[in-house]
């Protein structure tokens, strides 16, 4: 039963970092973050207590909600900073490759750190993706988002190799750190339009 | 009281204290004091040791419990603390002369704690977690307010956030190692991810791309702060690792690749200060190539190495400040940094220009400047391995050089009959010829900070002995 939860988390965060990869608009970047949390926290808890699970959930949720509000404070036109190709196919195509190469890291991967593989691959692909992100885009809102779905791929990995309260804690807060560092250069924005 | 509750937790609070203050000069004058205070207390307080005063006896405890993780400033890391806030004091008191001291000191302090307790956090891996906290604490003090994130400050972030997970993972493999040190494949692929995430962490070539941009970009002073503190943070950091793990220290390899590493950074940015037309990228190349000699004084090893590798802070330090001293004041009375904007300024901002143009000759190694003694000495220990590495090294210290002698040029392009006139304030005036000063003494007396290099490299239990 667990596992097929399993692969369904994988499928969440499947879509959900493609579907980040895609959009153009922030009130979907910041839904998809958030339901990419969900299947974070359920990837967490088959080695973290649930409660421990549940606080990460709960700090990127916090993030999204950060990030929302002061997106909808500046209310400002999205401005497209790209570094690469922007087209939606070129998008798909590149998101293809990098699962496929995450699938056929995770294979190794999962024995090699004694973890089933949807998580291994869960957390593989979100760091390619969010990688992926980073690499298209020079708007910091992109990148932020990209930051944070990178730092969601590696805890998800990281969980299985350490249980230490303390990591956990400052993950959280570099987590909501990168939120209000968001935010703050949303801000900065709208200083300059006005 | 415990020593992180000291060093760590109280500038944290002063840190959070002071931005509710908005007088420039009581700022500096409140965060001098208690840095001086740090400063005296890590020189002279011993930590463990009862203290008594009459009938009052009073210890100072090496650790401090976190979330079932500690924090521990032994007595061996005294030297390093005092060496850290004592430029910390340079930096903040110089704040006011150029009017960042509000957002500098407060923020300033903050991440000057945070990276303490980096140092002081055990496991020490989690040591790239605080980091982390302490680049994203920098964020509001390297962007202008009102001025949209530059590329500079965008890939800061990311390649300082990148270097974390690197770390992280790297420590649980490290921990792999150690109890099998005999799995060669597990000692590459930790190598491999230490490596990249120092890499990232120090600004290694190729990873640099943000250095020269932020420093194009930002407040010349508060970039010249943060491209102090957290590659002399990392280094440290990276020297425990060095010091931490006897199949690391010992890999036949390392050597070699830091060098290749060091020359790489010190003959790139070196060749390419000496092409920049703006004076904000210059300065970036040359704290890329500082980096560089740092690492290239390790791959010399030994307590030679080490006693190098501390031989560098302090010019580095007085350089720093003065050349981000002397931009940030060009910055603000001038169009912009660029070479052409800056022509015949000699005439009219004297002090400015010659303390740009002196601490650029120290960072490059000028004889009789404060840069000297550690590149003369790094030189030599170089060329008792290979010639070829110093000429190599040499040329990059040449395109340091030929870009100071170019920024000269430039300074002195006055319009004939053009007068000589001071327009710094009797301030900057002050501080400027402090820095040529302590620069010129501290190239004829080396022999001055010598206690200090002998002390330091005994924090490194392995290292320095």
């Amino acid at each position: 039963m667990f596992t097929i939860i399993n692969w369904i988390a994988l499928f969440i965060a499947l879509v959900t970092s493609v579907g980040l990869l895609l959009q153009r608009d922030w009130r979907w970047g910041i839904g998809l973050l958030a339901i990419q949390y969900l299947s974070l926290f359920w990837l967490v808890q088959t080695h973290w207590p649930v409660s421990m699970a549940a606080a990460k959930m709960v700090t990127g949720w916090m993030a999204c909600v950060v990030l929302g509000m002061a997106k909808l404070n500046t209310d400002l036109t999205e401005e497209t900073v790209a570094s690469w190709p922007q087209g939606r196919l070129f998008r798909l195509f590149t998101a293809g490759i990098i699962m496929a190469a995450t699938f056929a890291l995770s294979l190794r991967a999962s024995s090699w750190l004694g973890l089933s593989l949807p998580i291994a691959w869960g957390s593989l692909l979100l760091v390619g993706m969010g990688l992926l992100q980073l690499g298209i885009s020079a708007e910091p809102f992109r990148v932020v988002l990209g930051l944070l779905t990178v730092l969601a791929g590696f805890e998800i990995l990281y969980a299985g190799v350490e249980s230490s309260t303390l990591v956990a804690a400052l993950l959280s807060a570099v987590n909501l750190g990168l939120a209000l560092t968001g935010a703050y250069f949303l801000n900065m924005r709208r200083e300059e339009k006005e | 009281m415990s020593a992180p509750f000291l060093w760590i937790f109280l500038p944290l609070i002063l840190a959070g204290l002071l931005m509710f203050l908005h007088n420039q000069k009581v700022i500096a004058l409140i965060a001098c004091i208690f840095t001086f205070v740090l400063t005296l207390a890590a020189w002279l307080l011993p930590i463990d040791t009862v203290l008594t005063i009459g009938t009052w006896s009073f210890k100072l405890t090496s650790s401090y419990e976190i979330l079932g993780r500690h924090l521990v400033l032994a007595s061996a890391d005294q030297s390093l603390l005092a060496l850290i806030y004592g430029s910390a004091i340079v930096w903040f008191a110089v704040a006011p002369a150029i009017k960042t001291a509000r957002r500098l000191i407060s923020l300033g302090l903050a991440i000057t704690a945070l990276l303490v307790a980096a140092l002081a956090v055990e496991p020490f891996l989690y040591a790239a977690l605080l980091i982390e906290m302490a680049v994203l604490i920098s964020i509001p003090l390297l962007s202008a307010p009102g001025q949209r994130p530059g590329k500079g400050l965008v890939r800061f972030l990311i390649f300082q956030t990148l270097a974390m997970p690197f770390i992280l993972f790297s420590g649980w493999l490290l921990a792999g190692v150690e109890a099998n040190p005999g799995d060669l494949g597990l000692v590459q692929q930790a190598a491999i991810l230490i490596g990249l995430g120092f890499s990232f962490l120090l600004a290694v070539f190729p990873f640099y791309s943000w250095i020269p941009l932020l420093t194009e970009e930002s407040s010349p002073y508060t970039v010249g702060f943060i491209l102090w503190m957290f590659p002399t943070v990392t280094l440290f950091f990276g020297l425990g690792f060095l010091d931490h793990y006897t199949w690391l220290r010992d890999a036949p390899t390392l050597g070699r690749v830091l060098t290749t590493v060091g020359l790489l950074m010190v003959v790139s940015s070196g060749l390419l200060a000496a092409f920049q037309r703006h004076l904000g990228r210059i300065m970036g190349y040359a704290v890329i190539m500082e980096t560089g000699f740092s690492i290239l004084t390790l791959s010399l090893g030994g307590t030679v190495g080490l006693k190098i590798f501390f031989m560098f802070f302090i010019p580095r330090t007085l350089s720093l400040v003065v050349w981000a001293l002397a931009l940030s004041i060009l910055r603000k009375h001038s169009p912009s940094l660029i070479l052409n904007d800056l022509k015949g300024l000699g005439r009219t901002w004297p002090y400015a220009t010659s303390g740009l143009v002196l601490a650029n000759l120290a960072l490059a190694g000028m004889p009789l400047l404060a840069g000297f003694p550690p590149h003369q000495a790094i030189w030599e220990g170089l060329a008792s391995k290979s010639i070829s590495v110093v000429i190599w090294v040499l040329i990059g210290n040449l395109g340091l050089f030929f870009s100071a002698i170019r920024v000269m040029l430039t300074f002195a392009a006055a319009p004939e009959g053009a007068n000589w006139e001071s327009h710094e304030t009797g301030a900057q005036r002050i501080l400027l010829s402090i820095g040529f000063v302590a620069l010129l003494l501290l190239g004829l007396f080396p022999q001055w900070v010598l206690p200090l290099w002998t002390k330091l490299p005994t924090i490194f239990t392995h290292l320095g002995q």
